[in-house]
C-alpha cells in the first residue's frame, strides 16, 4: 500500500533523510521507531509532502513525490503530527468537521462513532480544542484525522507525555482503526504500545533504516535494542 | 457641546468602519500567509482610480461594484503569480515583494491618471445633508459609507462564523500547513483569501474616493493608520481589528472637534502662560494640531507595554 524507496531529504545542508526505505501492507500495523533526531518525523512529514524530498514514495502503486499536502492528503493519507496541533480557537465540533475532506459523502467514521467512543469528547464538543487535556487533545487529533477516512493513517508519538490510563485508550483506538481496514504507521520513541500492536518493526538510526523484523523477532533482539534505541 | 459629541461620534464611526474595510484584508493575509502586505493600501488607491474611469462611462454605482471586483482579481493574480513564487525564499523577500507592488501602483496610477486630484464625485442622489442638528448638516454620503461598511462586517463575519469555507479559513490561520494535511487546498484558499482581502480594501477605496480625495498620495495617507489599526488590535485578530478600527476612529475625530491646548487646562488650575513661558510651544500646541500623532502614540505605547496588541495571539 505504501511504498518508501530511497528517501533523501535536508534541512539547509544538513542531510537529514540518508536513503529511507520501508513498505506498510493493507490493513496492517507498523512502527517506525528510533532515538530523537533521527529523522521519524521528517519521514513521515516528506510523505505528507511538507518537507521537500527526493527519492520515491508510491501510495497505492502511484507516486506521491512533489504533490501538494492537500492532494496526498485526498489520496488516502492521514496524518496525526507529533504535537497534536488541534485548532485550540475551535471547538471540538468544528475540529472534527474540518476533518472531513468531502461534505457528501460518508465514509467508515462519523462524529458519532467518535463521540460514542470518547464520550469526554461529546461532553466538551462545544467548547475550544485548545481547553482539553493533552489526553484529550490527542484523541481528538486522531479523530478528526480519521474523519477524513484515510486508507492509511501516520501517527507520531501518540503517547508522548500522557498518563498511563490513557495510553491504553491510544492503543485500543489503533487497534479499532485497524480493525475497520485501516492501514497505520506508528512512530516511536519507546516501546510502550509499539510492540503490542504492532505487526511488524522498522528501526532508524542516523537518517535511514538500520533493522527491520516481525515484533517477535525484535523483542528477542536485545542488540538492536540496545544499538539504536535505549538512551 | 451635545453637538460636538454626535456629529465627532458618527464622524468617528464612519473613519473607523472605514479603516476596518482596510484593516479586516491585511490582518486576515497577515495572519493566514504570514505576510504583512505593504500594497494593500495601493488596492484601496487603485480601486479609486478605477472607480472613477468607470463612473465616467456606467455611472457611480457600476463604479463602486465593479472596482473592487476588478481589484480583487488583480489580487488574486498578484498572490498566484507573485507572492508565491517568492514565497519559499522566506518572509524577508515576501515583504520586499509586496513594497514593491505598493511603488509599482502609485507609479502606474500618476503614469495613467496624473498627479492632480481627481473630479471623482458622488452621484446626486447621495449629494446634500441626511439631517440637520443644532445648525450643523449631516452628510448622506457619509451615511452610505456607514451603512456599506456595517454591511461588509455583518457579512464577513457571519461567512466566517456559519460556512465551511469561513471555518476553514479560521482553521488555517495560523495552522495553514495543518490544515492543508486535512486535504484542503491550501494554495487557493491563500489565493482567494488575498483576493477577497485586497477586494475589500478596493471597496474602502472606491466609497471613501469622492470624500477622502482621489490622487496619488492617498495611499500613504491611510496606509499609516491602516498599520496602527493592524497592530494596535494585534496581528491577525479581526475582533482586536475592529475595535481597534472604532477606537482611533473615534479618538482621531474628537481630538480635532476639542478645540484646546495644555495651556487652557493650566489656566484652568491658575496658571497663565504666555509666549515667555519656559517651552511655550509645547503647551500651546492644540489638540487638532496633535490629532494626528496620537494613534501612532497609542501604537508606539502599545507594543512597549503589550506587543501583542489587543486580542492578538502570542508568536510562537
Amino acid at each position: 500500500m505504501l511504498k518508501v524507496k530511497d528517501l533523501h531529504a535536508y534541512y539547509g545542508k544538513s542531510h537529514i533523510l540518508q536513503g529511507v526505505s520501508f513498505e506498510v501492507g493493507k490493513g496492517e500495523i507498523v512502527s517506525l521507531l528510533g532515538r530523537n533526531g533521527v529523522g521519524r518525523s521528517t519521514t513521515i512529514n516528506a510523505i505528507m509532502g511538507d518537507v521537500d524530498c527526493k527519492g520515491s514514495i508510491l501510495f497505492n502503486d502511484e507516486e506521491i513525490v512533489g504533490l501538494d499536502s492537500h492532494q496526498i492528503s485526498r489520496k488516502g493519507l492521514g496524518i496525526v503530527l507529533e504535537n497534536r496541533e488541534v485548532f485550540p480557537t475551535l471547538t471540538v465540533r468544528e475540529n472534527l468537521i474540518l476533518g472531513i475532506k468531502n461534505m457528501r459523502k460518508t465514509g467508515r467514521w462519523k462524529i458519532d462513532d467518535m463521540f460514542d467512543m470518547f464520550p469526554n469528547l461529546k461532553r466538551r464538543a462545544d467548547v475550544s480544542a485548545g481547553a482539553l487535556s493533552g489526553g484529550e487533545q490527542q484523541m481528538l487529533a486522531m479523530c478528526r484525522a480519521l474523519m477524513g477516512d484515510p486508507d492509511l493513517i501516520m501517527v507520531d508519538e501518540p503517547t508522548e507525555g500522557l498518563a498511563p490510563k490513557v495510553v491504553d485508550q491510544v492503543a485500543d483506538l489503533l487497534t479499532e482503526i485497524a480493525n475497520r481496514g485501516v492501514s497505520i504507521l506508528l512512530i516511536e520513541q519507546k516501546l510502550t504500545i509499539a510492540l503490542k500492536i504492532s505487526a511488524r518493526i522498522y528501526v532508524m538510526g542516523h537518517g535511514r533504516v538500520v533493522y527491520e523484523g516481525t515484533s517477535a523477532e525484535f523483542e528477542k533482539n536485545e542488540q538492536v535494542r540496545k544499538d539504536w534505541l535505549e538512551v | 457641546m451635545l453637538e460636538t459629541v454626535i456629529f465627532s461620534l458618527l464622524n468617528g464611526l464612519v473613519y473607523g468602519l472605514l479603516l476596518f474595510l482596510l484593516a479586516s484584508g491585511l490582518t486576515l493575509i497577515f495572519s493566514m500567509m504570514g505576510v504583512l502586505n505593504l500594497a494593500h493600501a495601493g488596492f484601496y488607491m487603485l480601486a479609486a482610480y478605477f472607480a472613477y474611469t468607470i463612473s465616467l462611462y456606467m455611472g457611480f454605482w457600476f463604479g463602486i461594484l465593479l472596482a473592487p471586483l476588478i481589484v480583487g482579481l488583480i489580487g488574486g493574480l498578484v498572490e498566484r503569480y507573485g507572492l508565491r513564487q517568492v514565497h519559499q525564499f522566506g518572509h524577508v523577500p515576501e515583504l520586499i515583494f509586496t513594497f514593491g507592488v505598493a511603488f509599482l501602483l502609485e507609479e502606474v496610477v500618476q503614469f495613467i491618471w496624473g498627479r492632480d486630484q481627481l473630479a471623482y464625485n458622488k452621484p446626486e442622489i447621495l449629494e446634500g445633508a441626511l439631517f440637520t442638528l443644532f445648525g450643523a448638516d449631516f452628510p448622506i454620503y457619509k451615511m452610505f459609507m456607514l451603512i456599506v461598511s456595517v454591511l461588509i462586517f455583518i457579512t464577513l463575519f457571519l461567512v466566517l462564523k456559519h460556512t465551511r469555507i469561513g471555518l476553514i479559513i479560521r482553521a488555517a490561520v495560523g495552522h495553514p500547513q495543518v490544515v492543508g494535511m486535512l486535504g484542503h487546498n491550501v494554495p487557493l484558499i491563500f489565493m482567494v483569501t488575498f483576493g477577497v482581502g485586497t477586494a475589500l480594501a478596493g471597496l474602502a477605496g472606491a466609497i471613501a474616493g469622492p470624500v477622502l480625495g482621489t490622487y496619488p498620495g492617498m495611499a500613504s495617507g491611510l496606509g499609516g493608520i491602516m498599520f496602527v489599526v493592524v497592530i494596535f488590535g494585534g496581528l491577525g485578530s479581526l475582533g482586536g481589528a475592529f475595535i481597534a478600527s472604532i477606537m482611533i476612529g473615534l479618538i482621531q475625530t474628537f481630538a480635532i472637534a476639542i478645540d484646546g491646548s495644555l495651556a487652557d487646562v493650566l489656566a484652568l488650575a491658575g496658571i497663565i502662560v504666555t509666549e515667555e513661558t519656559f517651552m511655550y510651544d509645547i503647551w500651546s500646541t492644540t489638540m487638532p494640531q496633535v490629532a494626528p500623532l496620537i494613534p501612532y502614540l497609542m501604537m508606539v505605547v502599545m507594543l512597549i507595554f503589550r506587543p501583542t496588541g489587543l486580542m492578538g495571539a502570542r508568536e510562537s
